[in-house]
């Protein structure tokens, strides 16, 4: 078993670093671009108007009633045909095909985005409204309750929502090897398919899976303790 | 590009696809529900045995991929063929399909075990109390007290598990099972049609809305005492 995972043209454990580097990029350059999304999708169901509530809802609602695999491949497919489509209007023949990597951002993202908008909608409806009245009462502008009241505290109940959604998000970057990203999943496939041992292999690419997550979980403890420092302090 | 062909034409496979679809998330959700009381009511309760027992099962389940957990059991399971067919159990894992609402089953009875665990810690002791003050045994006081008041409490979030399990569902096409995604993925490959695609995702869209309703509708039927309350007035 050692031999299989050894380093250099021997053995499988340089490939399987590699894929596994990959995976935490993958899940790294999503989590930004899936914050802005959630946080756009909650201001639209949060908004005053009917028009951008329907289209939140019908945001979040599509993304989160479809499986995480259709929209990958939704994005994957649909994007190069709209890529295509527009470039063919510029100049008629050019062709382009958008990487596994970025439809993996795109889809993942959006996934992301529509479960975060939920997570973030309950937690600015969490907010104490008096704090906000505190806010306007000296003074403050609408922005600036926003940056300094209601946006540090939405931290405190946002983060329990936003970290289970962060090991959701590890995990689904698994479903990328489907249109052959070579992460940590994909890399234990080619490692199969050369040493047919795939229990060992797809027992490894578990375990690592299970190490990422099991360490995120005792990092998003600490946050959420550091997060409510305040609070428990007062209640104890 | 034309919808209404792709439908015309591959209709009938795409509801088979969708019959495929929903087999594999009801038995999956049913085995996980059959096994998941009793092992909450472990999580619950039990000693640290149990619970040394379960929390690597759940914690593994939760934390690693579905997908990989399918690879684990369907292709992992080829190597063990020799094994696997001296003990006869060889022609279960051998069908795509077997494994799939196997792991299925594993890992939604995890989610299950967790979200009634926690609906069986929020029964208010005193309720508890109350029934072993009036002589029910330890089988009456699960069957009549405990259970009806966890899973109404933890009724809404089994919904939502069942509909994750759903959606995960859609990995079985990975491995050759031809559910909704799995047509969707044949009849695109097939006709290089994207709609093949869309109409996978309204066929998706439209089990999950269907779904929702019919679980609202039974949580007001699990709470037969607010739908009284509703029926005589608002109080």
């Amino acid at each position: 078993m050692e031999r299989l995972l050894a380093f250099g043209d021997a053995g499988w454990g340089d490939e399987i670093l590699s894929g596994t580097l990959l995976t935490l990029q993958l899940a790294a350059v999503t989590l930004p671009v899936g914050m802005v999304l959630g946080f756009l999708s909650a201001f639209l169901s949060l908004s005053d108007s009917r028009l951008l509530r329907a289209l939140g809802w019908g945001y979040s609602t599509a993304m989160r009633g479809m499986p995480e695999l259709l929209t990958l491949f939704i994005v994957y497919y649909g994007g190069g045909l709209l890529l295509n489509a527009g470039l063919n209007r510029i100049s008629a023949g050019a062709s382009f095909e958008i990487s596994p990597f970025l439809a993996g951002v795109v889809a993942l993202g959006l996934v992301f985005g529509a479960y975060a908008g939920e997570v973030l909608r309950g937690a600015f409806q969490s907010l104490s409204p008096g704090q906000a009245e505190a806010g306007l009462a000296i003074g403050m502008t609408r922005r600036q309750i926003f940056w300094r009241i209601r946006l540090p505290q939405l931290w405190r109940f946002a983060l329990p929502g936003l970290g289970n959604l962060w090991v959701n998000l590890l995990k689904d970057t698994s479903l990328v090897s489907v249109i052959t990203l070579g992460e940590l999943m994909r890399m234990s496939q080619v490692a199969v398919r050369t040493t047919k041992e795939p229990f060992f292999f797809f027992l490894v690419a578990c375990a690592i899976y299970w190490v990422m997550c099991v360490l995120s979980e005792v990092i998003l403890a600490r946050m959420e303790m550091r997060a409510n420092r305040g609070i428990i302090r007062a209640r104890a | 590009m034309n919808p209404m062909e792709i439908l015309a034409a591959h209709g009938p496979r795409f509801l088979h696809g969708m019959g495929m679809t929903l087999l594999i998330t009801g038995l999956g959700a049913m085995i996980a529900g059959l096994f998941a009381p009793w092992l909450a009511l472990w999580r619950a309760q039990g000693g640290i045995v149990a619970q040394s027992a379960l929390r690597p099962y759940i914690s593994m389940m939760r934390g690693t991929p579905l997908l990989a957990q399918l690879f684990l059991i369907y292709y992992g399971s080829g190597q063990f063929r020799p094994e696997l067919q001296a003990i006869g159990l060889w022609w279960f894992f051998r069908e795509p399909l077997n494994c799939a609402i196997l792991t299925f089953a594993l890992n939604s009875t995890a989610y299950q075990t967790e979200i009634l665990r926690g609906g069986i810690m929020g029964v208010p002791r005193g309720e508890i109390e109350a029934s072993r003050a009036i002589g029910m045994s330890r089988g009456t006081l699960l069957r009549r007290v405990v259970f009806p008041h966890a899973y109404r409490i933890a009724w809404p979030a089994l919904g939502n598990e069942i509909i994750l399990l759903m959606k995960a569902s859609a990995l079985a096409s990975v491995v050759t099972v031809y559910d909704v995604m799995g047509v969707a993925r044949q009849v695109y490959q097939k006709t290089f049609d994207f709609s093949a695609l869309l109409w996978a995702a309204v066929i998706y869209l439209l089990i999950t809305a269907t779904f929702v309703t019919l679980w609202r509708q039974s949580e007001r039927w699990l709470s037969p005492h607010v739908l009284a309350m509703e029926k005589r007035g608002r109080r």
